[in-house]
């Protein structure tokens, strides 16, 4: 069944931005205009409404220069749920290894006629070089160290399903700042939107000058948790181990793992965000992670729905750019 | 060989402290002196409206040949130093082999020879294929007439051999030239450690990564009486380590490049590798400083740090791409820019870090206009405006950030050991 018309409503107005490269660029409108929309998937989802036509006959592909099997997935699926027709691509490491540029790559796949481009790269500004040599429609799903703003749209999303707001909000983000292109989405996304956020890690695994950015840093856990209404625990790399950030894992999980003793340290109603893969017994032990303030499996659901929003706001500014009739 | 009469020009000689119109007259590949404008010559060349200088000497520069021709060559980096208003330059000995041998800086000057562009004066690698192991044979390399010792972009990381590379170079009267950058530092590193890497993303070089080298590298000239020069400083800290050392009467010299002077690290938003350098662009704080450390004498010149990539060396990805920019074609404007245009120097001032300076580091007799040293001579042009354009550069390689945009001033006419070699086009 076609029901076109009823997505495609109000909610959109205002939109008219080509890309979706960070959440640094989009303005406070913007991002409400991408829950919103994702509001709107969820309750035809729910109504059963969950293959829609707006795509049919583009084609969206799926460039992953860096190993993901979630992120892939999920905008797979996103771009069948609404038809387009979908190619993919994985190279692992650098593009370079073929000899082949990665714009020349990108711009190869394109020349097949592609009109949304979702791609993954190592290398922080991967998404936005495309922007300047593609004609596509580009849509970030995480490039380095620098982004990854459809994660932060659907922690942002699934705060805000839970809270009914984000403003007045403190959201706490804990772990590797640093290396996290998460954290970077999410401060973005979540000052915009009116919280307060606080960044918690060791001082090793905090960007310097991180605080000009507004967000408050902490290095104790245990200080932070009880004003804090969300907690977003950051996947731990192992391998940061080894580059002397911090001393060991077990030490790294007694500092600032979530346990069941420190959800009693936390407000009653907080909420527990994690962008996975979870390490259990690291960021967090299984029983907080299976137990009631953890949302970590309605996130996933919820990543599909924002990234059904990104691609189809993208399809409308292609549309209107064209000029013909979204 | 015939005789050049300069008319009309402004003067501007510091190793003279001279700075006044004039004419100056060339016989024989050789400066006369100063003298009326009526005096007969086999050319004249109306200078009215430039300046005549000493020809620009460029302490350090990258010409890839032999091993990188794709990069440069002796040829076309020489005519870019031409163009540029370079008379003299440093070659530095990061090419495939590594001039670490006395037949390979002989190589080098017959390239030079053959390109009839520039003078061009070997500098030895320090230790054997730059790999900071073992010394390479530096007394071999004065014979085959290298000047200043240095691995170019690799640090010296080892202490040990960094003190003995000063204390061998002792024997030789020649100065080791190192790029103070700590390894462990740097290491992946892509820009200035500061709020735009945190914001973009990139793993930052903290100023400290140089500072610390810096203080090591003072503490070994003190030890050993050699004489350290740091390539390319850049920070804050930097400066004020090496003002401290000099008034105490350590032997060392600095080098700064245009473009640390000019750009920042916020340049970098675009993620454009040809903002990509090392050492990485950093805050108007550290521009500041190295300002001063210029007009009061702890920075001794000013460097182009010409380093070409082809183009695919500079790759669209910022984490692929390799570090550094051409810079000969672009000393000059870009100095203008950031340092006379806002009154920070003198012109006088300003050309003395671009010949006197360079000149006592490397021991050359150059950089004078005074009667009888060798005719080499940059006509400069102050006022043009012009874009640049990629088909105005003389380097094979086009990685620069200035590349479209409008810049101020330009070598008119240059002339090496009494002969033009270069006149500007239009």
């Amino acid at each position: 069944m076609n029901i076109d018309h009823e997505y495609r409503t109000d909610i959109s107005s205002g939109w008219n931005r080509k890309h979706i490269l960070g959440l640094q660029d989009l303005s406070r409108d913007e991002l409400n205009i991408i829950l919103n929309q994702a509001s709107e998937f969820k309750r035809l989802a729910a109504i059963g409404e969950t293959k829609l036509t707006p795509l049919a006959g583009t084609v969206v592909a799926n460039l992953f220069f860096e190993p993901s099997t979630r992120t892939r997935i999920s905008f797979g699926l996103a771009a069948k749920r609404l038809s387009a027709d979908t190619v993919d691509f994985s190279a692992s490491g650098s593009s370079l290894s073929k000899g082949e540029s990665f714009v020349d790559t990108a711009k190869t796949i394109e020349a097949m006629g592609v009109s949304y481009v979702v791609v993954r790269h190592k290398t922080p500004g991967a998404p936005q070089l495309l922007a300047q040599h593609l004609d596509a429609n580009i849509l970030n799903a995480g490039d380095g160290t620098h982004e990854h703003p459809t994660q932060a749209l659907l922690d942002i999303f699934t705060i805000r399903e839970h809270f009914g707001k984000i403003e007045g909000l403190t959201v706490t983000l804990v772990g590797d700042i640093l290396h996290s292109r998460v954290a970077r989405s999410n401060i973005w996304g979540l000052k915009k939107l009116g919280a307060h956020v606080i960044v918690c890690g060791p001082t090793t695994l905090i960007p310097s000058e991180i605080s000009k950015l507004g967000v408050e840093v902490s290095s104790n856990l245990d200080d932070v948790l009880p004003r804090t209404d969300c907690l977003n625990l950051l996947r731990i790399q192992f391998e940061r181990q080894r580059g002397h950030y911090f001393p060991s894992i077990r030490e790294y999980a007694h500092l600032f793992g979530m346990n069941k003793q420190r959800i009693n340290k936390a407000k009653e109603n907080v909420l527990i965000l994690a962008p996975g893969p979870i390490n259990r017994g690291v960021e967090i032990t299984p029983d907080v992670a299976d137990g009631p303030h953890s949302i970590i499996l309605g996130q996933v659901s919820n990543g599909l729905i924002i990234r059904m929003a990104c691609l189809y706001l993208l399809h409308l500014q292609r549309t209107a750019s064209l000029g013909t009739p979204g | 060989m015939k005789s050049i009469l300069i008319k009309n020009g402004r003067i501007i000689d510091p190793s003279q402290d001279l700075d006044q119109p004039g004419n100056l007259l060339i016989e024989n590949g050789k400066i006369t002196g100063l003298c009326e404008a009526t005096v007969t010559a086999d050319e004249i060349i109306d200078a009215t409206g430039l300046i005549v200088s000493p020809g620009f000497i460029d302490l350090h520069v990258s010409l890839c040949e032999p091993g990188f021709e794709e990069d440069e060559t002796i040829e076309s980096g020489t005519a870019a130093a031409l163009a540029g208003g370079v008379t003299s330059l440093g070659c530095l000995p990061n090419t495939s082999p590594v001039v670490d041998d006395r037949s390979s800086a002989e190589f080098i000057l017959l390239q030079a020879e053959r390109a009839a562009n520039c003078h061009v004066y070997p500098l030895g690698a320090i230790t054997k294929n730059q790999e900071g192991k073992e010394l390479a044979e530096i007394g071999q390399l004065v014979a085959g007439k290298a000047v200043g010792f240095t691995d170019a972009d690799r640090p010296i990381d080892n202490a040990q051999i960094m003190r003995c590379a000063l204390e061998y170079t002792r024997m030789f009267d020649r100065p080791i030239l190192n790029r103070p950058q700590v390894a462990e530092l740097t290491d992946k590193g892509q820009m200035h450690e500061g709020f735009h890497s945190t914001v973009l993303g990139l793993k930052g070089i903290p100023a400290a990564a140089e500072e610390i080298m810096v203080n090591r590298d003072i503490a070994l000239a003190e030890l050993t009486q050699g004489r350290i020069h740091l390539m390319c400083i850049s920070t804050q800290n930097s400066v004020s380590q090496i003002r401290r050392a000099k008034a105490t009467g350590i032997h060392v010299t600095a080098d700064v490049t245009p473009l640390h002077l000019t750009l920042t690290d916020q340049m970098l938003e675009n993620y454009d590798p040809n903002f990509k350098v090392l050492p990485p662009l950093r805050t108007q704080e550290h521009i500041d400083a190295l300002i001063v450390g210029l007009k009061d004498g702890t920075i001794d010149a000013i460097c182009s740090d010409h380093t070409p990539h082809a183009a695919e060396k500079k790759t669209d990805e910022i984490l692929g791409a390799d570090f550094g920019i051409i810079g000969l074609e672009t000393l000059l404007p870009v100095c203008l820019q950031s340092l006379i245009t806002p009154g920070h120097l003198s012109w006088l001032e300003l050309i003395s870090k671009l010949t006197v300076g360079p000149a006592q580091i490397l021991g050359l007799e150059k950089g004078t206009l005074a009667e009888g040293a060798d005719a080499d001579i940059t006509l400069i042009n102050p006022d043009i405006r012009y874009i640049l354009e990629p088909t105005m550069l003389k380097s094979s390689s086009h990685n620069t950030p200035f590349l479209g945009k409008e810049l101020q001033g330009r070598a008119e006419v240059v002339i090496v050991s009494g002969e033009i070699r270069f006149r500007a086009e239009n």
